[in-house]
């Protein structure tokens, strides 16, 4: 490991290691409250499936499971574009960063567009839970519940991924212009932990809206 | 002339010690100040706010509650009191307590370092901190909430009037400044430790802020997003909760209750490590056992995430589901007795001295052992459907709450204030206050547990006429125990001018933080410390009359 950081070391701190070592735990605990988070969310799906599973599966096949996929597709590359930019940044090449990162945050736009057309058709088809709900299905009720729980989840995700593009851009940004992570990568590796996490939801989140009910 | 000038020339020089107080004090240096020092402060400021305005709320209720009709105050006005009361002594007094101001102060003193991990983030916190407040007093001043602290479904979301997203969106801000707080606090205590500290010789109150600050990272993310789903289905008829559109009321409760409960560890489990410290310096002992302390702030937080549920016995949750709850409850009984055991053993053959810090670090011991072993009645499936909800569950409470927690912040604020403004408290007048607080606590709150076995509910602001003369016991005590709350704001106040100067080590204690300057300079330590020897290296042969020399 030649590459040991050079970053200036805030004050509190006796050398880089501990102040890399410091931030990168701070990332793995935020993280983990981010989990708890989703955590709610996750266990009011789970009650809410076992007690209506019948309901949730008919609810599930009228999501849009095409559109989900592609997502699917694109926040997985664009994850994996992201672990070479943490390697790019470790190898301190500079233009190599930018370029990946703005092809994640690229990626990650996309995922956010595809997602609003997506929205834009389910609310065309009534699918939006309130007054104008809609659905064909033998427990209308619980199906609603069902499109509560996908809009509550793929939201706040989606504010997540928001989020995390901005942030990208901001990197990508700030790496061609000020050169600002040569010998200091850890801010791009804590950028990557974050920006895998919001992928990761998603991974969850995949199977438990658009396969439900399709499995059968 | 020239001898006059060269007279002249040393003096003004003349030392001033440079402390975190004085090195700058514009009032920009305060609100902009990354010092874990200072940004105590501004909790302990800030804190004392929100600790009046609670007080204040429930100063009426206890007024209210002199006589058996409703003739001061309204059912509508009451039912606002007791969630004001509520809402802020838990979210704006109680979990701040002791981590943001004794815990920011202290933990990296405490280990060595010279400030925090992430100091911006510790400043952050405070804001948000803040920030929340403003909404919590905003939906106070108009008009307020009258859900009580919980929150219920469908009731606050569907059916409550008042401003109840202002007061959840107040909740869900100032819970992220706990979980920056949490989040610097683990970071702090595993990668900032002075050459040496291994986690064998931390003292036992960075163990118990360590363990508080895991609950709070775990935690309080759950409050925030259940609170948001209650906000949610007020705004928006979003129906997670709601049983017309499908919900389960229950699942709040579960949520809630998920973070609520092991919140009470929270509240409780800094309050166990401020006595650790006291119980040690005024008995001149080694801690008794200190592994099985240690150990057991990591059993209380861990068991403290298992039983929610004892919350729910009464609220059709299964009947197994209860009894699991219950047995886990009585589990949390065990790292707590061995805590006020070896306290106690603590105490055996040491030279004590009671100290105002020791009065309340002993006070906490009484007081917290009531509290936790009424927690086993309550823990009881039988018998918590007979005291639910009645004053017998306010009673045992406010024994861990006001009796444990907040003794415990007095001591701690009365141990470490010469360390934090240099200067000693006033000792009579303290002790006063430490015994009219124990006194009129007891006053206030022992009578409550007659109340709630004799069947008196809460949140009611008209009881029943053979009531009424427990009440009044508990009014009177109420007053007793304001007057002592008063007293500490006054002389505290004074003594940061005119009080005795306290010298480093006051207390002749060990731990770190003694053996800087009082106050300490903005980087704590000259240099890094290196730690050869445990906390609590004590010598029983020291006597009140050494102690007394140290001060005067």
């Amino acid at each position: 490991m030649p590459e040991i950081a050079l970053a200036p070391v805030e004050h509190q701190f006796e050398n880089a290691e501990q102040q890399r070592e410091a931030a990168t735990m701070g990332m793995w605990v935020f993280l983990a409250t981010e989990a708890l988070f989703f955590g709610g969310m996750f266990l009011g799906y789970t009650a809410y499936r076992t007690y209506y599973p019948e309901a949730f599966a008919e609810a599930s096949r009228h999501t849009l499971v095409a559109f989900g996929s592609i997502n699917t597709a694109v926040l997985l590359i664009s994850s994996t574009v992201m672990a070479f930019a943490v390697r790019a940044a470790r190898m301190n090449r500079r233009g190599l960063l930018s370029i990946l990162l703005l092809v994640t945050a690229s990626l990650g736009t996309a995922f956010l567009v595809i997602k609003g057309f997506e929205y834009a058709r389910e609310i065309s088809e009534g699918l939006l839970p309130g007054p104008k709900f809609h659905i064909e299905t033998s427990d209308p009720v619980h199906a609603e519940m069902f499109f509560y729980l996908y809009w509550l989840m793929t939201g706040v995700h989606a504010l997540h991924v928001t989020i995390g593009v901005a942030l990208i851009g901001f990197f990508a940004l700030r790496a061609w212009l000020f050169d600002a992570f040569r010998d200091h990568d850890t801010p791009i590796d804590l950028l990557g932990l974050y920006w895998h996490f919001v992928d990761v939801v998603w991974v969850f989140l995949f199977p438990l809206i658009y396969l439900a009910g399709r499995h059968s | 002339m020239t001898t006059a000038t060269l007279q002249a020339e040393p003096q003004p020089v003349a030392r001033v010690a440079r402390t975190y107080l004085n090195e700058r004090t514009t009032i920009a240096s305060w609100l902009l100040t990354t010092d874990h020092k200072r940004i105590a402060l501004l909790y302990m400021v800030s804190i004392t706010l929100f600790f009046l305005i609670g007080g204040a709320a429930a100063t009426l209720m206890r007024l209210e509650l002199l006589t058996p009709q409703g003739d001061l105050v309204a059912s509508d006005t009451y039912n606002k009191l007791f969630t004001i009361h509520g809402v802020v002594m838990v979210w704006f007094f109680l979990i701040p307590s002791i981590p943001t101001v004794l815990g920011n102060f202290l933990l990296p003193m405490m280990i060595g370092a010279r400030d925090v991990a992430f100091p911006k983030i510790n400043l952050a916190s405070w804001y948000l901190f803040m920030g929340g407040g403003a909404f919590a007093v905003f939906s106070i001043l108009s008009g307020g909430v009258d859900t009580g602290w919980t929150f219920y479904t469908p009731y606050s979301s569907t059916y409550a009037n008042g401003h109840v997203i202002a007061m959840a969106t107040g909740i869900f801000i100032a819970g992220f400044g706990s979980i920056a707080t949490g989040l610097n606090f683990i970071v702090t205590t595993h990668k900032m430790r002075a050459p040496g500290m291994t986690w064998m010789k931390l003292p036992l109150f960075v163990w118990s802020l360590y363990t508080t600050s895991i609950i709070l990272v775990l935690a309080t993310p759950v409050l925030a997003i259940t609170l948001a789903l209650m906000a949610l289905e007020r705004a928006f008829g979003v129906g997670i909760f709601n049983p017309s559109l499908g919900g389960d009321p229950l699942l709040f409760q579960h949520l809630f209750w998920f973070y609520s409960h092991p919140a009470v560890y929270i509240m409780i489990l800094p309050g166990m490590g401020v006595v650790s410290e006291l119980i040690t310096c005024f008995a001149r002992k080694k801690i008794f056992g200190y592994q099985f302390v240690a150990a057991a702030s990591v059993a209380i937080a861990v068991l403290g995430f298992l039983v929610w549920g004892h919350h729910m016995f009464v609220s059709s949750q299964s009947i197994y589901a209860g009894m699991i709850f219950s047995v886990l409850s009585f589990m949390v009984a065990i790292p707590s007795a061995i805590k006020v055991f070896n306290w106690t053993a603590t105490l055996y053959k040491g030279s004590i001295s009671f100290h105002t810090p020791m009065l309340y670090a002993l006070g906490f011991i009484g007081l917290f052992t009531i509290g936790g072993l009424t927690g086993l009645f309550l823990a009881s499936l039988a018998v918590d459907v007979h005291v639910h909800d009645t004053y017998f569950v306010i009673a045992h409470f406010h024994y861990i709450m006001v009796g444990g927690m907040v003794m415990a912040y007095l001591g701690a604020l009365h141990f470490w204030w010469p360390k934090i403004t240099g200067r000693m408290y006033p000792e009579w007048l303290a002790k006063l206050a430490a015994l009219s607080i124990f006194a009129g606590f007891n006053l206030t709150f022992f009578p409550q547990f007659i109340l709630g076995y004799l069947g008196m509910p809460r949140r009611y602001h008209v009881y029943a006429p053979e009531f009424q003369v427990l009440n009044v016991l508990s009014t009177a005590g109420a007053s007793i125990l304001a007057l002592g709350y008063f007293l500490p704001l006054g002389y505290l106040l004074w003594s940061w001018k005119y009080g005795k100067i306290a010298g480093p080590n006051p207390w002749r204690a060990t731990g770190l933080e003694w053996t800087t300057p009082s106050p300490p300079p903005k980087d704590n330590f000259d240099t890094t410390p290196i730690v050869t020897e445990g906390p609590y290296e004590y010598d029983p042969r020291a006597t009140e009359a050494e102690l007394r020399a140290a001060h005067a």
